[in-house]
């Protein structure tokens, strides 16, 4: 049974226009979200991965924004959506949980009080059918003793405890999709856990599709169906959490898993970084994005990959890199595990 | 819908200079420029910044080169009245003073440039000496505004404990205190008896009282800095480098204030230079005979629906220079960083 | 929350009395020549000077002069030496009309300045905006009673569209009113402008804060991201700021508007004591404004914790 589409993300491009020049923050990304999926979108800061998923929320709009490209949820464009149009959407059928709760929330009004007001700016509803709304979002989302709570102010709950209040407030309109950008990066390990969980349990109660941003590949393995992979304003790679993990095509997918620590290998004698810096998005390089920091670049490099599915058995994983896929697979084994190497192929 | 397109990250600081919190960026490919040559070079761009500040340089001069006026330009002194006299006006002769006690307009001519005042003086040179002495008042009690706020925000904030425990308190009465209504009552009792051997009429005493009254709006910023800059990285490594404490006021949290002092010059030479002449208006300033724009005011303002002009001209001349340095600071302000917040009181 | 406002009201009463210790310290113990002689006037006698020196203690030690000058003060026995009335009589008889002046007002400058700081925030960049800045750069420049002459030279000598100076009782409103248009305008004039920069100055950091992004996720109406949010949270720091310049307002500009506008309110009897160097009135109103600026911070602070959630708590 063919899940429901609910967005379809066509060739999005976003700048801004700026006293140093213009950013080119999201240089044509392509993706789509479906009923009942978690797709996760990786990069580090400067990804272009927030500025996409703020787009699409009609956020980043602006006397100093352009646009390009679609993003339809449904049968409507949000990009060109006007307003009022997507003030309508906003809250209701799509909905947005922000990295840091405590400046995310207003601290002058009471937590209850937040939720109340963006279930009413939707449904004509009285405030105190509202308030017990809220109290119920807040008692699914695990609060405890969440009628006393509702009435406490921002800065009274703990850090968990206020992600909580803002997914109870995200999902109190039952949206067909949530964005979570970066929940747990402000959060403890232990919390974060919590959270996570948290997610996954409204992935099955209340079938929406969820796109969640993160730079945290642990995060990625607990959670997600697919995983989109943003460098330097471009997707670099996507695919399902298997072929991504098993069987990356992208340089700097490597790089990412390469830093990260198995608990089911031994541990490497130095943890590798990526070396070099994410480039400048008013000015990026020719070419592949990626090039200035791939030790594997050859020529064919200047020109732009295409995002194409070159894996024949994988129709759907899309990756942007001119290799050929044999040699990816032997280039991305150093010392036994997945990484960006040094460029010479093992022998 | 009226307030749709402007409630939007974005539009909310200067056109051109917006960057969502979200689209961070990597400026690696434009050159390194240091802080200062920076902040010149937003200076520089500012136009109307510097066509004040030239305006300011111009009053400055002109008023320093009072006697030079008085003495070549207008042949009079500023004290010396000429009741009964008449002056040439483009061929016609006028009395300098009417017989039922009015005092000629503006001839715009070198004698009475700017017409004259009841006794018979020379407004246009009573102008400048009067702005000279607003000037170097203003100019003295910035002076001292800086050296002691400077000293004694490093000071509390610095070594803290009992001398924070002084200063602190001290500098909060005199900065609630309404600068006017001190300034009055200081003004008053020194202008009766003097302080020490100063005489109660000597110019010392106006500049010494607005450099006070101000001293904690300086200093309570500097204290602010000083007490966030210390708990810096950079001052621990200078008192393991084995600094005393006054190296490392001078030569690491100084040079780091330098900018919030350079932004309050302007702004506290504008405060001296207004409350000096709300402090001679009403007669607790400068004493006779020393004149300042602010008792020029006061006393052509008994006449202002005759002579409009022994007021307004002083008037203008106040206003005009004190724009002038608010809006070079400003500038200042600007250069140094787009986004400081000020507070600035009445 | 109580324990707060107790906390204030008594840090407020220590400060009154150091106010106290200050004024005091100005009027006897800085000037370099017997204060007696400062306060019982330029052309007292020597008898007058001796009387003087007797009743407020001088040639006792000096808490005790504090005392008995504290006691004169309150007991109301200061009497001005230029015109021989008593001081504190005087101030009570001519508070209402400075509070006729000051607290319309006030009022005026308050609400101008957050009616234009949020026109400015909204219309970022735009003529109004520039023309904002403008007025208010222009009017922190300009000394109230400049503007005062100009604005009565303008509309009240040369045409006749407001009196020329004097003041009716609120016996008879709309005179009362219309004798008091151009001084509250003066007043409010000159704060506004920077008033509303402020108040801008805070909407436009606010707008960019992550709870505002937040109310716009969720799909808020904009007028209510503004007021509810964005507004409500820029005020608190105005208002701490209002409270306290509002009292500064009656120790300065009150002063010289009432002079250049003949008010008989408080402001005036100072202003004239100034002009004559007569020392009682100056005393008590230093001492009298820097009790009202005392209690309009702990006002200010107390209204702000009762605004803010966050300081309530911590108190």
């Amino acid at each position: 049974m063919a899940a429901e589409r609910l967005l379809e993300v066509e060739e999005l491009k976003v700048s801004f226009v700026t006293e140093d020049g213009i950013v080119y923050a999201v240089d044509g990304v392509s993706f789509t979200l479906d009923r009942g999926e978690v797709v996760a979108i990786v990069g580090e800061s400067g990804s272009g991965k927030s500025v996409t998923v703020m787009t699409l929320m009609g956020l980043t709009r602006g006397p100093n924004s352009r646009f390009e490209g679609s993003a339809r949820l449904r049968d409507r464009d949000l990009i060109t959506a006007s307003e009022a149009e997507l003030r309508r959407i906003r809250g209701k059928e799509i909905a947005m949980i922000f990295q840091d709760p405590i400046s995310s929330l207003s601290p002058v009004h009471r937590i209850g009080d937040q939720i109340v007001e963006q279930i009413r700016a939707h449904e004509d509803i009285s405030k105190a059918a509202a308030f017990d709304r809220a109290v119920e979002l807040m008692e699914r989302v695990g609060i405890p003793r969440a009628r006393d709570r509702a009435r406490a102010f921002p800065h009274e709950f703990s850090g968990g405890m206020r992600q909580r209040a803002m997914i109870a407030m995200a999902l109190s309109l039952s949206p067909s999709v949530l964005i979570a950008d970066e929940p747990t990066t402000a959060l403890d390990v232990t919390i974060q856990a919590q959270i996570l969980e948290e997610v996954k349990q409204l992935r099955q109660d209340s079938e929406s599709g969820v796109i969640f941003v993160t730079h945290d590949l642990g995060v990625v393995a607990d959670i997600a169906d697919r995983v989109i992979v943003m460098y330097a304003g471009r997707v670099v790679e996507q695919g399902t959490l298997d072929e991504i993990f098993y069987d990356p095509q992208h340089p700097y997918t490597w790089g990412l898993l390469g830093s990260v620590t198995r608990m089911d290998r031994d541990p490497p004698r130095r943890l590798p970084a990526i070396p070099g810096q994410p480039p400048s998005l008013v000015h990026p390089p020719q070419g592949c994005h990626f090039r200035p920091r791939c030790p594997h670049e050859f020529e064919h490099c200047a020109e732009v990959p295409p995002l194409e599915a070159r894996v024949p058995e994988a129709p759907d994983h899309l990756d942007r890199c001119w290799l050929e896929v044999a040699d990816k697979r032997a280039r991305r084994e150093v010392e036994g595990r997945i990484g960006l190497g040094t460029g010479s192929v093992v022998a | 819908m009226a307030l749709d397109p402007l409630i939007m990250p974005g539009s909310a600081t200067r056109e051109a200079e917006v960057i969502p919190a979200e689209a961070e960026f990597n400026a690696g490919y434009t050159p390194a420029i240091g802080p200062w040559k920076l902040a010149l070079r937003r200076l520089r761009r500012n136009k109307v910044a510097l066509t004040f500040l030239v305006l300011f340089v111009l009053i400055v001069v002109v008023c320093l080169l009072a006697p030079v006026y008085a003495s070549d330009v207008a042949h009079i002194g500023p004290n010396v009245g000429n009741i009964t006299g008449t002056v040439n006006v483009g061929g016609k002769v006028k009395d300098i003073v009417t017989p039922q006690g009015l005092p000629i307009g503006p001839t715009w001519t070198n004698q009475y440039f700017f017409g004259a005042d009841q006794e018979g003086r020379d407004v246009a040179v009573r102008l400048l000496y009067g702005g000279r002495t607003s000037l170097e008042i203003g100019a003295g009690a910035t002076l001292i505004i800086i050296v002691l706020g400077t000293l004694s925000g490093l000071l509390a904030g610095y070594f803290r404990g009992w001398v924070d425990a002084i200063l602190r308190p001290l500098m909060e009465l005199i900065w609630s205190f309404p600068p006017v209504i001190l300034g009055v009552a200081v003004g008053t009792a020194l202008a009766l008896g003097g302080i020490g051997p100063i005489k109660g009429n000597s110019l010392i005493i106006p500049i010494l009282i607005i450099g006070v009254i101000y001293v904690p709006y300086l200093g309570k910023p500097i204290r602010g800095e000083v007490l966030r800059l210390r708990e810096q990285d950079f001052v621990d490594a200078a008192r393991a480098q084995g600094m005393g404490p006054w190296r490392i006021m001078v030569s690491e949290i100084l040079p780091n204030a330098a900018s919030t002092i350079i932004v309050f010059v302007p702004m506290m030479l504008a405060y001296a230079i207004l409350l000096e002449a709300y402090l001679s208006f009403l007669g607790a300033g400068v004493q006779p005979p020393n004149a300042s724009w602010g008792s020029l005011i006061s006393d052509g303002i008994q006449l202002i629906d005759t002579t409009p002009h022994l007021s307004l001209i002083p008037g203008a001349m106040l206003v005009l220079t004190v724009l002038s340095i608010n809006i070079v600071g400003d500038g200042v302000r600007d250069a140094l960083d787009p986004r400081a917040q000020v507070r600035i009181k009445t | 929350m109580a324990r707060f406002i107790v906390r204030r009201t008594l840090s407020a009463i220590a400060l009154i009395i150091a106010v106290s210790i200050v004024v005091f310290g100005i009027f006897e113990i800085i000037p370099s020549y017997n204060p007696a002689r400062a306060i019982a006037g330029r052309a007292a006698s020597q008898t007058t000077v001796n009387e003087v020196a007797r009743k407020f203690g001088f040639n006792r030690s000096l808490p005790v002069q504090y005392a008995t000058t504290m006691k004169l003060i309150f007991t109301g026995q200061v009497i001005d030496y230029q015109y021989d009335l008593n001081v504190v009589d005087q101030f009570r008889q001519r508070f209402g009309a400075t509070l006729s002046l000051v607290i319309p007002a006030g009022i005026l400058w308050l609400l101008a300045s957050i009616v234009l700081g949020s026109i400015s925030a909204l219309r970022v960049g735009r003529v109004i905006d520039r023309a904002l800045m403008i007025f208010a750069i222009v009017g922190v420049s300009i000394p109230i009673f400049l503007l005062a002459a100009v604005l009565l030279y303008l509309l009240a000598f040369k045409t006749n569209v407001f009196p020329n100076t004097g003041y009716v009782g609120i016996s008879d409103p709309i005179q009362w009113a219309y004798h008091l248009v151009l001084p509250w305008f003066c007043i409010a004039v000159l704060s506004v402008g920077f008033y509303s920069r402020v108040l801008r100055s805070n909407l436009l950091d606010m707008v960019n804060q992550d709870f505002v992004r937040t109310a716009r996720a969720k799909g808020l109406p904009p007028r209510q991201v503004f007021t509810r949010h964005v507004l409500r949270n820029s005020l608190m720091p105005i208002i701490t700021m209002f409270g306290l310049d509002f009292a500064t307002l009656l120790g300065g500009a009150a002063l010289v508007t009432e002079a250049v506008f003949n008010i008989p309110g408080v402001g005036q009897y100072e202003a004239q004591a100034i002009g004559n160097l007569d020392v009682p009135p100056i005393l008590v109103g230093a001492m009298f404004t820097g009790f009202f600026v005392v209690l309009f911070g702990a006002f200010a602070d107390i209204m702000y914790a009762l605004l803010d959630p966050r300081i309530r708590l911590t108190g």
